[in-house]
């Protein structure tokens, strides 16, 4: 995902294939450590790099644990605040695991916490689903420059930007490979 | 994506196509749901500005633009100022003035839709014009057709009845020429254009015989039979119609097992359609109206949404 606008060609590395890997596993630690195993847990990938995330999470939980996570799609197009400043956008899906998230706890999943927006819409989106016992939020990336009081519970990587700056992550299933890269000024 | 939606030919395959996928999800989003209300388009103005009464696509669109959180402003000609003879300029203007956002007008006269692009800034929506195109019943339609039978490219659909008042028939075959369907009209020859085929496009074909084109349909589609045609001899009378263009449990049993029979609705129960087959599973009628909304709401959004 691309934050920020556009700039140099190349980019700095942050994250490389198996650090992206070695940080979803401390976030899948961190989840059943924090949720005491998970229980009663819906993860919900936010589109589009949030949800191949949302499934890795939910498979190392598997791994380490033996536990079934559900993960749900929630695509916050719709409840977005920005839709009137862009050309109108294609809709994502949207999929709700059975069960639903009456009283579960839902952890939002995404590549990118930036601004604050996409997670205070899926609050919103989520909030039309029903009523979670607790929402807790999960990014690989935290870029700062939060534009509402919303922080993120587990949190793979830090990196400290500018707003001139862009962060890009890519996932091996949706771009081919696993790497997330700092563009800017002086990259 | 286009700004209005004034015809079936607004439309390449990719705009339609769009339009398909995204009123899918609206479908999955607000159907097994208890909010079904999204707040897209909270501030916006949706105007249904009737001159003709119908009731169905104005509550379609109304429920449309509701879900999607717009401001909805009813206006029908009748017992307003157009008739007492205001234009349908100046009642534009007055909507101008009042900062609609979309327009959704139905209208006797046939490219009333066009004019009204010219006169308002916002986004106008054809709901149907005189006879010449409902682009979003079309809409509806391919939507139906591609939800039971799962594409559109390749299927053979059979539109039966009065093409030639018919501006559900012309939008569908415009719409489903783009999406790569084949369309034969079949009907009366009084009922059918002369020169329709030359003038719609080239997948399309026309007969006057039903029983010969029902075995390779995929989708039969039946039109209304407007009461007004009975009576001016555009056909020898109303059984002579349903015996020879008429869909009944005989005709439905000769077409393939996957075909579906669809209708705009309201229907002549017993004269273009016997309420054997209306209520068979292979029917679409009531899925075509729940399928409005979520087409309706995907215009609206895809028009309105963005910039």
């Amino acid at each position: 995902m691309r934050t920020g606008p556009k700039q140099a060609r190349t980019g700095k590395v942050i994250l490389a294939d198996t650090d992206v890997s070695r940080v979803v596993d401390r976030i899948a630690h961190q989840i059943l450590e924090k949720t005491e195993g998970a229980r009663d847990t819906v993860l919900f990938g936010i589109p589009t790099r949030g949800v191949p995330l949302a499934r890795r999470l939910a498979a190392r939980i598997h791994a380490f644990e033996g536990i079934d996570v559900p993960v749900g799609i929630l695509d916050v197009t719709l409840y977005r605040d920005d839709l009137r400043l862009k050309a109108a956008r294609a809709l994502g899906p949207t999929d709700v695991p059975p069960g639903g998230v009456d009283g579960r706890r839902v952890i939002l999943v995404d590549d990118v916490l930036f601004s604050g927006r996409t997670v205070r819409a899926a609050l919103d989106a989520l909030g039309d689903l029903g009523r979670p016992s607790s929402v807790q939020l999960a990014v690989l990336v935290d870029r700062g420059h939060r534009e509402l009081p919303i922080r993120a519970d587990y949190v793979g990587k830090n990196i400290p930007t500018a707003l001139s700056e862009s962060v890009r992550v890519t996932l091996a299933e949706t771009d081919g490979t696993d790497e997330v890269k700092l563009y800017g000024s002086d990259s | 994506m286009i700004r209005h939606l004034r015809e079936a030919g607004d439309l390449d395959a990719a705009d339609a196509t769009l339009i398909l996928d995204t009123a899918r999800e609206l479908a999955r989003l607000t159907g097994g749901r208890e909010v079904k209300k999204l707040p897209t388009l909270r501030g916006r103005t949706v105007v249904n500005l009737f001159y003709e009464d119908s009731t169905r696509t104005r509550i379609s669109f109304e429920a449309a633009a509701k879900r999607l959180s717009a401001d909805v402003i009813n206006f029908s000609a009748k017992g307003s100022s157009v008739s007492k003879g205001e234009s349908l300029k100046d009642t534009a203007l007055t909507l101008q003035a009042m900062g609609a956002d979309a327009v959704v007008v139905r209208h006797g006269a046939s490219g009333a839709p066009h004019r009204l692009a010219n006169w308002v800034d916002g986004s106008v929506v054809n709901a149907g014009d005189g006879t010449h195109e409902h682009p979003t019943q079309a809409l509806l339609d391919a939507f139906t057709m591609r939800e039971r039978l799962g594409r559109l490219a390749g299927l053979n659909v059979t539109i039966v009845g009065d093409v030639l008042h018919s501006r559900v028939a012309r939008s569908n075959v415009v719409l489903l020429n783009t999406l790569g369907a084949k369309v034969t009209l079949v009907g009366p020859p009084t009922l059918i254009p002369v020169d329709i085929a030359s003038a719609l496009g080239s997948g399309m074909t026309v007969s006057y015989d039903l029983d010969a084109v029902l075995p390779a349909s995929d989708v039969v589609m039946m039109l209304r039979v407007q009461t007004e045609r009975m009576n001016a001899s555009y056909f020898p009378s109303a059984r002579e119609y349903s015996r020879r263009y008429g869909m009944d449990g005989a005709r439905m049993r000769r077409l393939p097992e996957h075909a579906i029979v669809m209708h705009p609705g309201p229907m002549n129960r017993g004269m273009e359609i016997s309420p054997e087959v209306a209520d068979s599973p292979r029917s679409t009628i009531v899925e075509q109206v729940a399928n409005g909304v979520s087409v309706r709401m995907a215009v609206l959004y895809l028009l309105l949404g963005g910039k």
